[in-house]
């Protein structure tokens, strides 16, 4: 049994009931998920939590489904990890990488709110499920479809590159290349899901879809030692994660499974596609479409969703929104790599190099504990630093030759 | 002539089918009030307190008016003014 009410309008606040719709009939606005967290209280604690396996259905009271979790059963509960190098490096004195990069099965939160949207579809009675989308989320709802036995369509541009093609064709979907651009998909993708009775997990599911990533931040709070961070850094695509993540800090200090909240929330984006970043340095409401063109194409959305959501969530908090070049993009990654061993995909460039800006221009202080999310792994976008590494050392296959190479650099 | 506006499908109903309108020119706001009296219950669709409602987009000649002066927008004869939900999905 969960602990669903309905869904409201975020905007009007008309309530609809719990069904695979995404849009107020009357006035356009999004649908969000209302809890009845009165019984969430009584039902959940910290015992309760850390009595259950380490997945992100821990915290199952807290995630939009009825019945039992049916997808993502190995998923989340990624490491924090204490980042004492880059720490010294950034001049700060309390850091933390929340690493989704190592996110099962395919590297990236989307595992997360993939997990989310497949119970939710199955729950609904669906047998298939569907997306649009250029990387992350195609390769998610292609392994986790897998494994939950549904029929899986995604559409991606035709112009893709080919390891990405690869890392969701491999679990069978059906992949359908559309002759246009990314947003030719989108629009293309309305339209089928208006005829086909598909559970399209960033459509018709999106409601329960974007619940999932709010277990990034309960993780963050539960392994902090059930404590809120001082800052937290969030990169933002549509402004759906850093909402959420948002949303959870504020829903475990209501429920008590944290004393206090007092954290400053910053959205770190590319500075070739900042319409967040942009508004809120500017202190507006209004989230100005842009035209994307930077190396971190998992960020490239011109005219986010959840962009005024973001916006305000950034205000309530305090905190401030930062974009970076692709050049401190690829600074940030191979810093990341070099001090604490992680391997980011450009979206993790954007956080950390928004990061440094944030602690170097005061907005972020030194004194106070800092979560970086860094949400998907280097491997996926490995032609970003082409070009940008050091050397790789050839030689012969005698000793000679390798001691040249010592001498080279200086040993 | 007069201003073309442009109804999306979910509004229609309100306006006996039609997909598009003629409105007399002025601005955004006066405009919106004239489409009420012609078709009752569309202004509160669209907008709330007299602004457009968050994810209704109003586009003159494809120029959103958010980037305009937005309800207070002039439109002139001939203008031709499209209402446009916003889809409140994402893409990522």
């Amino acid at each position: 049994m969960g602990f669903m009410k309905a869904l409201r309008c975020r905007e009007c606040s008309r309530e609809y009931p719990i069904e695979p719709v995404y849009v107020c009939e009357f006035c356009f606005g999004p649908l969000e998920v209302v809890y009845d967290y009165d019984a969430i209280k009584k039902a959940l604690s910290r015992e309760v939590i850390t009595g259950r396996r380490k997945n992100l259905w821990r915290y199952r009271e807290l995630l939009p489904i009825d019945g039992e979790p049916q997808a993502g059963l190995d998923s989340g509960f990624s490491p924090l990890v204490k980042a004492e190098n880059l720490a010294e490096v950034l001049g700060v004195r309390e850091l933390y990488i929340k690493d989704d990069t190592v996110m099962h099965p395919t590297l990236s939160f989307k595992d997360r709110v993939v997990s989310v949207a497949l119970t939710k579809a199955l729950e609904f009675g669906f047998d298939t499920v569907a997306c649009a989308s250029t990387g992350n989320l195609a390769h998610s709802v292609s392994a986790l479809g897998a494994r939950s036995g549904l029929n899986r369509f995604v559409f991606i541009p035709a112009t893709l590159e080919q390891s990405k093609i690869v890392a969701s064709i491999v679990y069978g979907p059906n992949l359908v290349a559309v002759d246009g651009n990314y947003d030719d998909v989108n629009r293309l993708c309305s339209e089928i899901a208006n005829k086909y009775k598909w559970a399209f997990v960033n459509i018709n599911i999106r409601p329960y879809y974007a619940e999932g990533s709010k277990t990034m931040g309960f993780e963050i709070l539960e392994q902090l030692g059930w404590k809120a961070p001082g800052n937290v850094v969030i990169p933002c695509a549509s402004g759906s994660l850093l909402t959420k993540i948002w949303k959870s800090f504020k829903e475990f200090k209501m429920l008590g499974l944290i004393d206090s909240l007092d954290t400053k929330v910053f959205a770190a984006q590319a500075a070739g596609c900042s319409p967040i970043a942009a508004a809120i340095k500017a202190g507006v409401e209004v989230i100005r479409p842009v035209k994307p063109d930077t190396i971190a194409k998992s960020l490239a959305i011109g005219n986010p969703a959840d962009g005024f959501y973001a916006t305000a969530a950034v205000k309530e908090s305090g905190g401030w929104g930062e974009h970076v070049s692709d050049q401190e993009i690829i600074d940030a990654i191979k810093l990341l790599a070099s001090t604490e061993g992680i391997f980011a995909e450009t979206a993790g460039g954007v956080t950390l190099a928004s990061a440094k800006k944030l602690i170097e221009s005061g907005r972020i202080d030194r004194d106070s504990s800092t979560v970086v999310c860094i949400t998907g792994n280097g491997l996926k976008t490995q032609e970003a630093l082409a070009g940008h590494t050091g050397r790789v050392h050839h030689i012969k296959p005698n000793l000679a030759s390798f001691e040249d190479v010592m001498k080279s650099i200086g040993r | 002539m007069a201003v073309k506006v442009r109804i999306p499908t979910p509004l229609q109903r309100l306006t006996g089918g039609k997909e598009e309108v003629e409105a007399a020119p002025g601005t955004i706001s006066v405009i919106v009030g004239a489409l009420d009296a012609q078709f009752p219950g569309i202004a509160e669709r669209i907008s709330e307190g007299g602004k457009i409602r968050r994810f209704v987009n109003v586009y003159v000649n494809e120029e959103d008016i958010r980037f305009l002066q937005a309800e207070n927008t002039q439109v002139k004869d001939g203008d031709e003014v499209s209402i446009v939900p916003a889809i409140a999905g994402g893409r990522s």
